[in-house]
C-alpha cells in the first residue's frame, strides 16, 4: 500500500490530462517525475525531520560532552560516533562544542568522531535513503557512515595533533550553568520551528536536484552513466569523493540526485561515498574550524575524511553485488 | 533586566536577537538586550550550543531559536 498513492495520481492528471503530454514523450515523464517527487519528498522530510526534533530535544550537547570526557580510545570514539547521530547541532555550532569538547577532557580523536559523525550519519539521511532504497542500503550507510567516524576519529587521535589546536581554544574556561530541560510544548514548539528551518534551507536543493533528475529520468537513458562510473571504474570513486568536498548541502538536498545517478548507472557505493562528501566534508565547515584548528589539523582532517570515505564507497561497490542488489 | 543573547553572529543567533527584542517590546518592560559574541564570553555560561539566550546571568536556553511567545513566557517568568 503506497501511502503517496494519491500524489502520483495528481502528478499524473496535471501531466497528461491538464497539460497533455503523453505518457511515452520525455517532457511527459520528467514532468510527472518532478511533479511527483518534490511534494512526495517534502512531506516526508517535514514528517520525519519534526519526529527527530523531538528525539533530539533529549539529547542536549551539554549532556553528551559529560558522557565523553575523559572518555578512552575505542571506546570513546564508538559512543562519541553513536552520540553524534542524535545530538542536534547546526554548523555554526561547531566552534563552541569544539571548545566544550577540549576543555572537558574529551580526547580529540573522539572530538573528531563526534564531530564526523553528527553530520554525516544523520537521520534525515537515513529515513530518505530507507524509503527510496530500502533498509539495507539504509542500514549499510549507518554502519559505514559509523565506521568511518570511529575509524576516522581514532586515526586522528593517534596522530598526536594535540599541538595544532590553537592556542586560546585551551585558555578558555567553562561555567556550570545547568541549561534548563525542555518542557514538552517548549519541544513541540521547538520541533515545529526546526522542521521550518530545514525545509527553508533544502526546498531549493531538493527541487533543483530533482529537476535535474526528472530531466535525466526522461533524457538521458538508464545504464547510460555506467560506462563513465559504474563499478567497474576504479576511479570513479575517488573522484567522486573529491567532488563532492567543495559542494556543500543538507543530506537530505542529495539524495534526489543519489535516486537518479543509481538509476543511470553509477554504482551505489560511488553514489553513497559522494553523498558522504558532500555532507561531512564541506568548505564552509572548513572556513568555521579555522577559528579553532591551525590549517595542519584541518588539512589532515580532509585528507582522513577523504580515505575513509573513498574506501567505504569501493566497500559498498563490492558489497552490493555481493548482496545481490 | 539584562538579557543577553550568545552567539557568533551566525543567522540563527541574528534570530534569536530579534526574537528577544520583539518579545521586550511586547511585554513593555524595561530591559536591556546585549549580544555576547566573544567565545571565551559565551563558554563562560557553560553552554555549548548557540544561539542561547540569558536571562540576569541565568541561562535560560541553548542550540535553538524559540518563538517570541517562548521568550515570553520565560520573561515574565524571570520577572521580579
Amino acid at each position: 500500500m503506497d501511502v503517496f498513492a494519491p500524489l502520483q495520481w495528481l502528478a499524473d492528471w496535471i501531466t497528461f490530462d491538464l497539460i497533455g503530454l503523453t505518457a511515452d514523450s520525455r517532457l511527459g515523464s520528467a514532468l510527472a517525475f518532478f511533479l511527483y517527487d518534490v511534494p512526495k519528498i517534502l512531506i516526508l522530510l517535514s514528517v520525519i525531520v519534526f519526529l527527530v526534533a523531538i528525539v533530539r530535544s533529549f539529547f542536549p550537547p551539554e549532556k553528551t560532552r559529560k558522557y565523553l570526557s575523559h572518555s578512552r580510545e575505542y571506546v570513546g570514539n564508538v559512543l562519541a560516533a553513536l552520540l553524534g547521530v542524535v545530538t542536534p547541532f547546526c554548523s555554526c555550532s561547531a566552534v563552541p562544542l569544539f571548545i566544550g569538547f577540549v576543555e572537558s577532557g574529551v580526547p580529540l580523536g573522539v572530538t573528531f568522531s563526534f564531530l564526523i559523525a553528527s553530520p554525516m550519519v544523520n537521520e534525515v539521511a537515513l529515513i530518505l535513503l530507507f524509503g527510496m532504497f530500502g533498509w539495507e542500503i539504509a542500514a549499510l550507510y549507518l554502519v559505514s557512515g559509523l565506521t568511518v567516524a570511529i575509524v576516522g576519529g581514532i586515526v586522528m587521535g593517534r596522530l598526536g595533533l594535540e599541538d595544532q589546536i590553537e592556542d586560546y581554544v585551551r585558555q578558555i574556561r567553562m561555567g556550570e550553568a545547568e541549561v534548563p530541560t525542555m518542557t514538552w510544548p517548549e519541544r513541540l514548539s521547538y520541533a515545529r520551528g526546526y522542521v521550518g528551518d530545514i525545509v527553508k534551507k533544502v526546498w531549493p536543493y531538493i527541487v533543483v536536484g530533482i529537476a535535474i533528475g526528472g530531466f535525466m529520468h526522461g533524457y538521458i537513458p538508464a545504464d547510460a552513466l555506467a560506462h563513465i562510473a559504474g563499478p567497474t571504474n576504479p576511479f570513479a570513486v575517488p573522484v567522486a569523493v573529491l567532488m563532492g568536498i567543495p559542494l556543500y548541502s543538507n543530506a537530505a538536498g542529495v539524495i534526489p540526485l543519489v535516486s537518479v545517478l543509481t538509476e543511470k548507472g553509477v554504482a551505489m557505493g560511488t553514489v553513497l561515498a559522494f553523498m558522504m562528501a558532500v555532507t561531512a566534508l564541506s568548505l564552509p565547515e572548513s572556513i568555521i574550524l579555522r577559528k579553532v584548528m591551525k590549517p595542519k589539523l584541518i588539512a589532515i582532517y580532509a585528507a582522513v575524511g577523504f580515505v575513509t570515505i573513498t574506501a567505504t564507497g569501493y566497500l559498498f561497490n563490492w558489497a552490493i553485488p555481493a548482496l545481490g542488489r | 533586566m539584562v538579557i543577553k543573547v550568545l552567539g557568533s553572529g551566525c543567522a540563527n543567533c541574528q534570530r534569536l536577537e530579534a526574537v528577544a527584542r520583539e518579545a521586550v517590546a511586547r511585554l513593555g518592560i524595561d530591559a536591556e538586550v546585549e549580544k555576547v559574541t566573544d567565545f571565551a564570553d559565551i563558554m563562560s555560561y557553560g553552554i555549548m550550543t548557540t544561539p542561547a539566550l540569558v536571562v540576569d546571568e541565568q541561562v535560560k536556553l541553548a542550540g535553538r531559536v524559540p518563538s517570541v511567545d517562548d521568550v515570553v513566557k520565560i520573561l515574565s517568568a524571570a520577572q521580579p
